[in-house]
């Protein structure tokens, strides 16, 4: 049997007895009508907060960057954790197109892998969407002083990532239009989870 | 620290009324409390023999929590039909965001803002924090500042090159949010000696799918399997406690719990879930797990039975 905990203040109210009702049902799932709580949020004070980008390049701003306008860039706010050049750093390893056959798992990875070492995860291997770059490194990126870098500064870091895990050429302007064309090599590799309970091990 | 006074929840997105909440807002609306474990996506290790429970699979921690149910907000903005999806996104220095399926979530998904009858901790997530339970612990996020609803996942860097599941086929699972039935038997365990005689197996199980239905102990290394006691209450989505009682012969051996939920799912083994999501797998891993016991009545972690 279930039994529901009330929280009263600082008291405790334990076991109002046995109930039929889930502990999960909301207390108030018949209402439909709002109840007049919380202000009214104005355009103005969503776009202040409203930093996201979306597969599709919904919410990245003006702006534009090549990777070697983001070499200098990486070089003085990046590569202190991550490395010189996108690996060997105290940080996630970022830059590693190998194996371009394959994501670095599954059957045709082990063939290809042979008696080399694992390769890392990284951006050019694993990242399925090019639009979480711009958003992961706008939003927590340098650890140091999230949020400090510019829109310009954010597309040349983004192109530098790119290019170093060679998915674009060092030439290529990365902004709004562009970013959500570029199409990350594990794209096709994910798929939904499939798990449901049941018997069956996935 | 975040100050009480100057909170605000931002919900907006595809919602008929966008609408900004502080915390006292959220404290006038309804109340609800729920007990349920939280564990984090990646609460495994076995790679010795000297390794306690905590050490194996101790991210994880059982709270009541209290707090308004989301769907009850999502009816104050007016959440429209086509808003398939929300980001959850916090305020800690990174922003950090997660997608949720509003369909998956909805029935059960909380804005927290008190835990065991005091407010959250501010390593909690202070002063409220989305929770979902029996979800990974990294979607119900923290610090929580913005719910923006969508008809798309915004596929955030923690949902995609974090938390997937590489798998055997060579394609990766993504947002495998649900932990599945795990158990462990927490006494006796490393670093203990038991004497011959009169042993208590004891020890914790639980499933992000529901309730435990049954404990299985084997004390044998798996050849038999035999029922463990329950200890009520048994809530879903929550630490449920087993017991079983044994004679210990002074012969070395094995122990092991392996939990079955209310969807019939037994805890797997290590080889069986590597079949499936092959040996570079990271997260969500709930193998059957055991301990030896020597001659001496030393008790160490079962590593043959996770070695691939």
């Amino acid at each position: 049997m279930t039994r529901i905990v009330i929280i009263i203040g600082a008291v405790f109210t334990i076991g109002l007895g046995a109930t039929a009702q889930s502990p999960s049902k909301p207390p108030d799932s018949a209402r439909d009508k709002p109840l007049g709580i919380g202000t009214p949020a104005t355009p103005e004070q969503i776009a202040a907060l409203d930093i996201d980008v979306r597969p599709d390049g919904t919410g990245l701003p003006a702006g534009s960057g090549t990777a070697r306008d983001g070499a200098g860039v990486y070089a003085q706010k990046c590569a202190a954790c991550h490395g010189a050049n996108g690996e060997g750093g105290t940080a996630d390893v970022l830059v590693g197109a190998e194996p371009k056959s394959s994501a670095p798992f599954g059957p045709d990875y082990e063939r290809w892998k042979g008696a080399r070492p694992d390769v890392p995860f990284t951006i050019g291997n694993y990242w399925p969407y090019a639009t979480t770059l711009f958003d992961y490194v706008r939003r927590a990126m340098p650890a140091t002083a999230p949020g400090s870098l510019t829109a310009d500064e954010t597309y040349a870091l983004v192109a530098w990532l790119l290019a170093k895990n060679e998915i674009v050429a060092e030439t290529d302007a990365i902004n709004r239009e562009t970013l959500p064309r570029v199409r990350m090599p594990a794209r096709a590799r994910f798929v939904p989870d499939n798990r449901r309970g049941g018997p069956e091990v996935k | 620290m975040v100050d009480p006074r100057a909170y605000r929840l931002t919900v907006h997105g595809m919602v008929d009324r966008p609408l900004i909440f502080t915390l006292q807002d959220l404290k006038r609306f309804p109340a609800v409390s729920r007990t349920c474990f939280l564990e984090c996506a990646g609460n495994y290790n076995g790679q010795r023999e000297e390794l306690t429970p905590q050490e194996i699979c101790g991210l994880t921690s059982q709270s009541e929590w209290t707090g308004v149910m989301l769907s009850t907000v999502f009816k104050e903005v007016g959440a429209q039909a086509r808003a398939t999806w929300f980001l959850a996104e916090g305020q800690d220095a990174a922003v950090m965001t997660r997608s949720i399926p509003v369909k998956d979530a909805i029935g059960e998904a909380m804005l927290a803002y008190a835990q065991n009858g005091e407010a959250l901790r501010p390593e909690q997530g202070y002063p409220v924090r989305l929770l979902l339970p029996g979800w990974e612990g990294n979607a119900s996020v923290k610090w929580l500042r913005r719910i923006e609803l969508a008809d798309q996942p915004f596929m955030t860097r923690e949902e995609t090159s974090k938390y997937t599941d590489p798998l055997a086929d060579g394609t990766a699972r993504e947002f495998s949010l649900v932990i599945d039935a795990r158990s462990v038997i927490t006494s006796p365990c490393y670093p203990q000696t038991i004497q011959k005689g009169f042993v208590e197996l004891r020890g914790i199980a639980w499933s992000g799918r529901g309730l435990i239905r049954r404990v299985e102990i084997s004390t044998d290394g798996g050849k038999t399997w035999k029922l463990a006691t329950l200890q009520p209450p048994m809530l879903p989505k929550a630490l449920t406690c087993f017991r079983y009682p044994w004679e210990w012969d002074g012969r070395p051996t094995e122990i092991v719990s392996r939990a079955v939920d209310e969807t019939g799912y037994t805890q797997p083994e290590m080889a069986a879930i590597q079949k499936v999501r092959g040996r570079r797998t990271r997260y969500h891993l709930n193998p059957v797990t055991g301990w030896t016991i020597a001659a001496d009545g030393r008790v160490r972690f079962a590593l043959e039975r996770v070695r691939a």
